[in-house]
């Protein structure tokens, strides 16, 4: 476990970085998921970085895509590209734009970044793992405030009728959107109760806690016949106290060279 | 043939060949024909419910894992409803799908306006990678359905579900992205689109009358546009005349604008909807008050030729 604790500072580290190269970026909603990117890349996925497209391989869908930047990090220190094109990303012509890219980043799974259509991409992907018979899981990383898109619930019916137990969903609960705090903006409350209800096996834990997300994923691994929902309670901008203290201000915020600097110095 | 018995006719054969076939409704595999395949491959055909948008990125899924999904709904919700599911987790992402659009423009006939699209071509002409397929009868449907397994994108295929006019016969070949000569003539050329073949094909008595020998062209594919036959018979009648169940904003007629505007400006005459919605009626009826009937056509059509020396 201390392993993986250094692993996921080192992702934050360069996902700061990578931000920082281009000066600005998603840094709130990239930190909140690195600890649940750090357990899955790096402990529970069946994955090749030598060989992205692998058969019968695990896939992340992270349809909150605007976390590019931690996916990338998560990606590059797995070995999937050099880490040097972190310092590429959002510049013209860059394999890195802000929004995750199946298409021109090795390891990414499904183009997202219109709020509300990955999970039903990753339903379609359980869909199609099971009509194949691949054994594989298929994880996906909503939003909070992508819950207010109605795709997010349709694609939950769908996958619930369907019995969809290969389909693992997080959701980042770091209570916080553009415009405000999800409370302030549209109140998406209860999100336990609403996910069980539409028939998924439920979980809500601390989405910080490495070897809680770790424990979590293994027991729900074990239920059969439903899709599971682990709620990940988070802070947007985790890791680096400054970010952390802007709360509803840190979702893309510009990042100096001293910025860096005192991230850097604190993720130590 | 209805157009939806050839779909699942065509279908069936394929899904028993080729397992990366999947099906998709939502709640409209019963009007569209899709519910016998069901019968036969239910691991392979799925009932969404009444969920478009999710339906469309549950195909961009199924195809990142190496199915290739077929879409079934009327043309608005194949279109209106889900355009951004469209470009972003089909077209933006490289995935491959083909999406049905049923009952388009005036097919649409007693649903009335709200299931009425004559804007669906307008709508997905303009995502890359998007190829737009305007039907015109059923034997060219039977031979489209195998190619579409190979087209390396998205196709809309605008389709009526019901019967409507053969224009083809048995032995006719067709390859998606062409078009097809249906007559050969000096004065003008009729550009026709999906089952508005049928209409250009019966104002040839009227304009024959005056004296008028029409070249026809069925389009086909509004997206990509068969560029050298246009060309080579606008080189021949240096006058154009576009019919179509669409709107003339963004559908046949400005495809065809846009392509002859810039290669040899040519007069145009767009015979199609004003910017209009759509209302409920019988087929016959709503070609009557749209002005798309034979004799509204022909009429549009002799005017024009007047006009445009």
């Amino acid at each position: 476990m201390n392993q993986l604790i250094q692993t996921a500072k080192e992702i934050r580290r360069l996902t700061f970085e990578c931000i920082a190269s281009f000066g600005s970026g998603h840094i709130g909603g990239s930190l909140s998921i690195v600890d649940v990117l750090t357990v899955l890349y790096f402990d529970q996925m069946n994955i090749d970085p030598k060989n992205p497209k692998k058969e019968n391989r695990d896939r992340l869908i992270v349809s909150k895509g605007h976390a590019g930047p931690a996916v990338y990090a998560t990606l590059a220190h797995k070995g999937y590209f050099d880490k040097k094109e972190l310092y590429t990303l959002n510049k013209i012509g860059t394999n890195l734009p802000s929004h995750c890219d199946m298409n021109k980043v090795p390891g990414v799974d499904m183009t997202t970044g219109s709020l509300g259509q990955g999970l039903s991409c990753a339903v379609g992907c359980a869909v199609a793992s099971k009509i194949k018979k691949d054994g594989a899981y298929i994880y996906a990383i909503i939003g909070d405030g992508e819950s207010q898109e109605g795709q997010i619930w349709e694609a939950c019916m769908f996958a619930s009728n369907k019995k969809l137990d290969n389909l693992i969903v997080f959701l980042d609960y770091n209570h916080c959107q553009i415009d405000g705090t999800i409370d302030q903006v549209v109140d998406c409350g209860h999100f336990e109760e609403r996910f069980k209800s539409f028939g998924f096996d439920t979980y809500s834990i601390d989405g910080h806690n490495l070897q809680e997300i770790k424990d979590t994923i293994i027991k729900a691994k074990q239920v059969v016949g439903k899709p599971h929902m682990i709620i990940l309670n988070t802070i947007k901008g985790k890791g680096v106290s400054y970010v952390e203290a802007m709360g509803v201000k840190n979702h893309s915020i510009p990042i100096s060279k001293e910025d860096l600097e005192k991230a850097l110095e604190e993720l130590k | 043939m209805e157009f939806r018995k050839v779909f699942c006719e065509e279908l069936r054969k394929l899904m028993l060949a080729d397992e990366r076939i999947v099906i998709l409704d939502a709640d409209l595999a019963s009007p569209n024909g899709t519910m016998p395949l069901y019968k036969e491959f239910p691991n392979r055909c799925f009932n969404v419910g009444i969920a478009e948008s999710n339906m469309v990125s549950i195909a961009a899924g199924l195809s990142s894992y190496g199915m290739i999904p077929f879409i079934f709904t009327f043309a608005p919700f194949a279109t209106r409803r889900t355009c951004d599911q469209i470009a972003v987790s089909l077209a933006y992402s490289n995935q491959k799908a083909i999406i049905v659009g049923t009952d388009p423009g005036v097919t649409a006939e007693t649903n009335g306006g709200t299931h009425m699209a004559f804007e669906d071509i307008s709508v997905v002409r303009a995502i890359p990678r998007v190829m737009v397929y305007d039907v015109t009868d059923a034997y060219q449907l039977k031979q489209a359905i195998p190619q579409m397994l190979n087209y390396d994108g998205v196709i809309y295929v605008r389709v009526p579900r019901k019967l409507y006019a053969d224009i083809y016969k048995e032995d006719y070949e067709f390859t998606l992205g062409k078009s097809d000569i249906l007559k050969h003539g000096n004065d003008v050329t009729i550009l026709s689109s999906g089952i508005m073949a049928d209409i250009a094909l019966k104002t040839i008595p009227y304009l024959e009358e005056k004296g008028i020998d029409a070249e026809i062209i069925s389009l086909n594919t509004i997206k990509p546009l068969d560029e050298k036959t246009i060309l080579k018979s606008v080189e021949k009648t240096n006058r154009v005349v576009v019919i179509e169940n669409h709107s003339i904003i963004g559908g046949a007629y400005s495809s065809v604008a846009e392509f002859l505007s810039t290669t040899r400006p040519t007069l145009i005459k767009a015979i199609g909807i004003n910017d209009e919605f759509g209302q409920t009626g019988k087929y016959r009826e709503l070609l009557e008050t749209y002005e798309l009937d034979e004799k509204s056509v022909s009429s549009k059509i002799i005017e024009f030729l007047k006009k445009a020396i």
